[in-house]
C-alpha cells in the first residue's frame, strides 16, 4: 500500500472507532450508518467513473437487487443471513453480466441511458411485483453471523464501517494492481490498449460487476439494518444521489467516494435548521461546489496539502 | 514471419490498397515507405487488426490471423507503435511499460484485490522487467515522470519500450522518426538496430525518414496510391525509376505497362 493509503487508512480506523464513543446518541450513530451504506454504494461507482470511465445511472438496481433479493431468502427462504446477502450479491452479479454485455459495447451517453433504463426497470418490477408492491414489506431479519444477531445501533455502525474498511482495503489493492494499472490506460488511450493484448471490454464488465456487487452489499445492509423496505428507497432518486457522492467527492480518488458519502448523507441533516428552505440550501452548496471545487472535494484537499508541505520545506 | 497476400481494402469509394502482397522474413528490418496517402498506415492497421481486408488474407507464422481483434494479434505476438503517439499520458513512464506487460502476466481481479502472495511475487517481477526495458531503451532517467510530460522523441522511445514489454516476435513502427531532431532519429536507428540484432526481433517500419531507412532496413517495400510499386534492398529500391517518379513526380506520362519487376 502507498504510504498516503496506508495514512488515510489509519486516520479512517480511528474515526470509525471514536465516533461512536465520543458522541453515543443513537442519532449521530444512525446517520454514520447511512453514511456507511451510501459509501459502499459510492466506492463502486468510483471505481467505475474514474478508473474504468464508465457513467452508470442504474446504481439504484443493483441496490435494490442486494435489498430483496436478501431479504426475501432470509425472510422466506429461511437462509442465514450472511448467505442471504451473499446470494444477493451473486444475483446483482449476475444481473450486471447481462446489462454489461450488451451496454458496454455502447459509449459514454449511450451506457447511462442504457443503465438508467436497467435501474427504472428494478424499480417498475418491484413496485408491481415486488412483495407489498409500493407500500413493500417489513419483519426482515436482523443481520446474523454465527449465532450473533446485530440489533443496536451502535453494532450495525461497526458492522457496516468494517464492511466499508474491507471493501477499501480491496479496492484499494485492486486499483494499485496489474488490473488498476490496466483500467487508468483504458481512460488515456483504448487503442493502445488493444495493441497491448489488453482485452478492455472484459475488464470494464468486471468493474461494473464489482459495482454491482457492492451496490448490492449495500442494499442488504440497509434491508436487514431498517427491517423494513419499499420500491422508493430504490429509485433514480438514488442512483444520481450516489453519483452527487462520487463527483462531490472526486472520481479520481477512491476516498473522495466515501468523503462524498459522508458529505452528502450528513448535509441534509445539517440542513435541518433551514426548515422549509433546506432543499434550497442543499441545492446552493452542491451548485456552489461543483463550481469551485469542480474536481471533488479529495483531489483539492490533497493539492493543497501537497502545497502547505511544500511552503513548509521550503521554509527549512 | 509475415506475409500479406493480395490485400485489397477501400473506405467508401476510396481505394487505399489493391492487390498489396508482402513478405517479412524472420529477424529482419523491412520498411515500407511511399508517398503520403500511399497506404503505409492503413496496412500497417490491418496486420495490427484494427482493420479487416476487404480482400485477400495476412499470415503470422502460417497463421491466418485477419479476422482476429487487435487484442488477440498482440497476444500472438505483434506489437506495434503509433503514427500519432498513443502513450498513457496521465501515467508514469515506467506504469506505461508495465501496462505493456499486462498480456503477458495474469493475476486476476480477486487476488489483486486480497493481495495474495502470488500477486506480489508477479507485480515484482512486472517491475523488475520493466525496469530493464527502462534501461534498454536508455529511458531510465525518466522512471517516475508522467509520460506526456516527455519530448516528443522519448515519448516515441517510449512507445517501442511499451511493445518490447508484450514480448513481441514482430514490432510495427509507423514513422517512429517523426517528429524527431537529427540526434533523436540517430538515437531511434540505434534502438530499431539494437531490438533487432539482441533481441532478435523482426521489425516493419514505416518512414518518411530516407536516411534512417537506407541506413537500417534490410528490404525495403514501396507503395504508391494503395499498389506496391517496387519491393527489394535499399540499393535496389532506389535505383529504381518507378520509386524515383513517384517520390520526385515526373513531367512526362509514364510509359503504359512499365513495371518496375522487369
Amino acid at each position: 500500500m502507498k504510504k498516503e493509503d496506508l495514512i488515510a487508512f489509519v486516520i479512517f480506523i480511528v474515526l470509525v472507532i471514536l465516533l461512536p464513543v465520543l458522541s453515543g446518541s443513537t442519532y449521530t450513530l444512525t446517520v454514520g450508518i447511512f453514511s456507511g451504506i451510501n459509501a459502499l454504494v459510492a466506492i463502486g461507482l468510483c471505481i467505475l467513473m474514474g478508473y474504468a470511465g464508465q457513467v452508470s445511472l442504474g446504481q439504484a438496481g443493483f441496490y435494490g437487487v442486494g435489498a430483496y433479493v436478501s431479504s426475501m431468502l432470509s425472510l422466506h427462504g429461511g437462509f442465514p443471513v450472511v448467505i442471504s446477502v451473499i446470494l444477493a450479491m451473486i444475483a446483482a452479479g449476475i444481473a450486471a453480466v447481462l446489462l454489461a454485455v450488451p451496454a458496454l459495447r455502447l459509449k459514454g451517453h449511450y451506457l447511462a441511458v442504457a443503465t438508467l433504463g436497467f435501474g427504472e426497470i428494478i424499480y417498475v418490477i418491484l413496485n408491481e411485483w415486488g412483495p407489498g408492491g409500493p407500500s413493500g414489506f417489513g419483519d426482515i431479519p436482523h443481520f446474523s453471523f454465527l449465532g450473533y444477531t446485530v440489533d443496536s445501533t451502535t453494532g450495525y455502525f461497526y458492522l457496516i464501517w468494517s464492511l466499508v474498511a474491507a471493501v477499501m482495503l480491496f479496492s484499494i489493492n485492486l486499483i494499485r494492481s496489474r488490473t488498476g494499472r490496466a483500467l487508468r490506460a483504458i481512460h488515456d488511450s483504448e487503442l493502445a490498449c488493444n495493441a497491448m493484448g489488453l482485452n478492455v471490454v472484459t475488464l470494464k464488465i468486471k468493474v461494473f460487476i464489482l459495482s454491482a456487487v457492492y451496490a448490492s452489499l449495500a442494499g442488504s445492509l440497509y434491508a436487514h439494518y431498517v427491517t423494513f423496505i419499499s420500491p422508493s428507497s430504490f429509485s433514480l432518486f438514488y442512483s444520481i444521489l450516489v453519483l452527487t457522492m462520487v463527483i462531490v467527492g472526486g472520481i479520481t480518488n477512491l476516498w473522495g467516494a466515501i468523503i462524498g458519502a459522508v458529505v452528502i448523507t450528513v448535509l441534509p441533516e445539517l440542513l435541518r435548521r433551514f426548515e422549509e428552505l433546506d432543499v434550497l440550501v442543499y441545492g446552493l452548496i452542491l451548485t456552489l461546489s461543483l463550481m469551485f471545487f469542480r474536481r471533488g472535494l479529495v483531489p483539492i484537499m490533497i493539492e493543497k496539502i501537497k502545497k502547505l508541505r511544500g511552503l513548509a520545506v521550503a521554509k527549512h | 514471419m509475415l506475409s500479406i497476400r493480395d490485400v485489397s481494402k477501400s473506405f467508401g469509394g476510396l481505394t487505399a490498397l489493391s492487390h498489396v502482397s508482402c513478405e517479412v522474413k524472420k529477424g529482419e528490418i523491412k520498411a515500407l515507405i511511399g508517398p503520403n496517402g500511399a497506404g503505409k498506415t492503413t496496412l500497417l492497421n490491418i496486420v495490427s487488426g484494427i482493420y479487416q481486408p476487404d480482400k485477400g488474407e495476412v499470415l503470422f507464422l502460417s497463421e491466418k490471423i485477419f479476422h482476429l481483434t487487435p487484442t488477440r494479434i498482440a497476444r500472438k505476438g505483434i506489437s506495434r507503435t503509433f503514427q500519432h503517439v498513443e502513450l498513457f499520458g496521465n501515467m508514469t513512464v515506467i506504469e506505461n511499460i508495465m501496462v505493456g506487460r499486462h498480456a503477458r502476466t495474469r493475476s486476476g481481479f480477486f487476488s489483486s484485490g486480497l493481495k495474495l502472495p502470488t500477486v506480489m511475487k508477479e507485480e515484482r517481477e512486472i517491475q523488475e522487467k520493466s525496469a530493464k526495458i527502462l534501461e534498454y531503451i536508455n529511458l531510465s532517467p525518466r522512471r517516475d515522470e508522467l509520460a506526456a510530460n516527455l519530448p516528443i522523441g522519448e515519448q516515441r522511445i517510449l512507445e517501442i519500450g511499451r511493445a518490447l514489454a508484450t514480448e513481441p516476435q514482430l514490432v510495427l513502427l509507423d514513422e517512429p522518426a517523426a517528429g524527431l531532431n537529427m540526434k533523436e532519429t540517430r538515437d531511434l536507428g540505434e534502438i530499431i538496430k539494437k531490438i533487432r540484432n539482441h533481441l532478435k526481433i523482426t521489425v516493419v517500419l514505416v518512414e518518411h525518414d530516407m536516411d534512417l531507412v537506407m541506413r537500417i532496413s534490410d528490404s525495403i517495400t514501396v507503395l504508391n496510391f494503395g499498389e506496391v510499386i517496387a519491393d527489394g534492398t535499399p540499393l535496389e529500391v532506389q535505383k529504381n525509376p518507378e520509386v524515383i517518379v513517384a517520390y520526385l513526380g515526373d513531367e512526362e506520362e509514364m510509359p503504359r505497362g512499365y513495371s518496375a519487376h522487369t
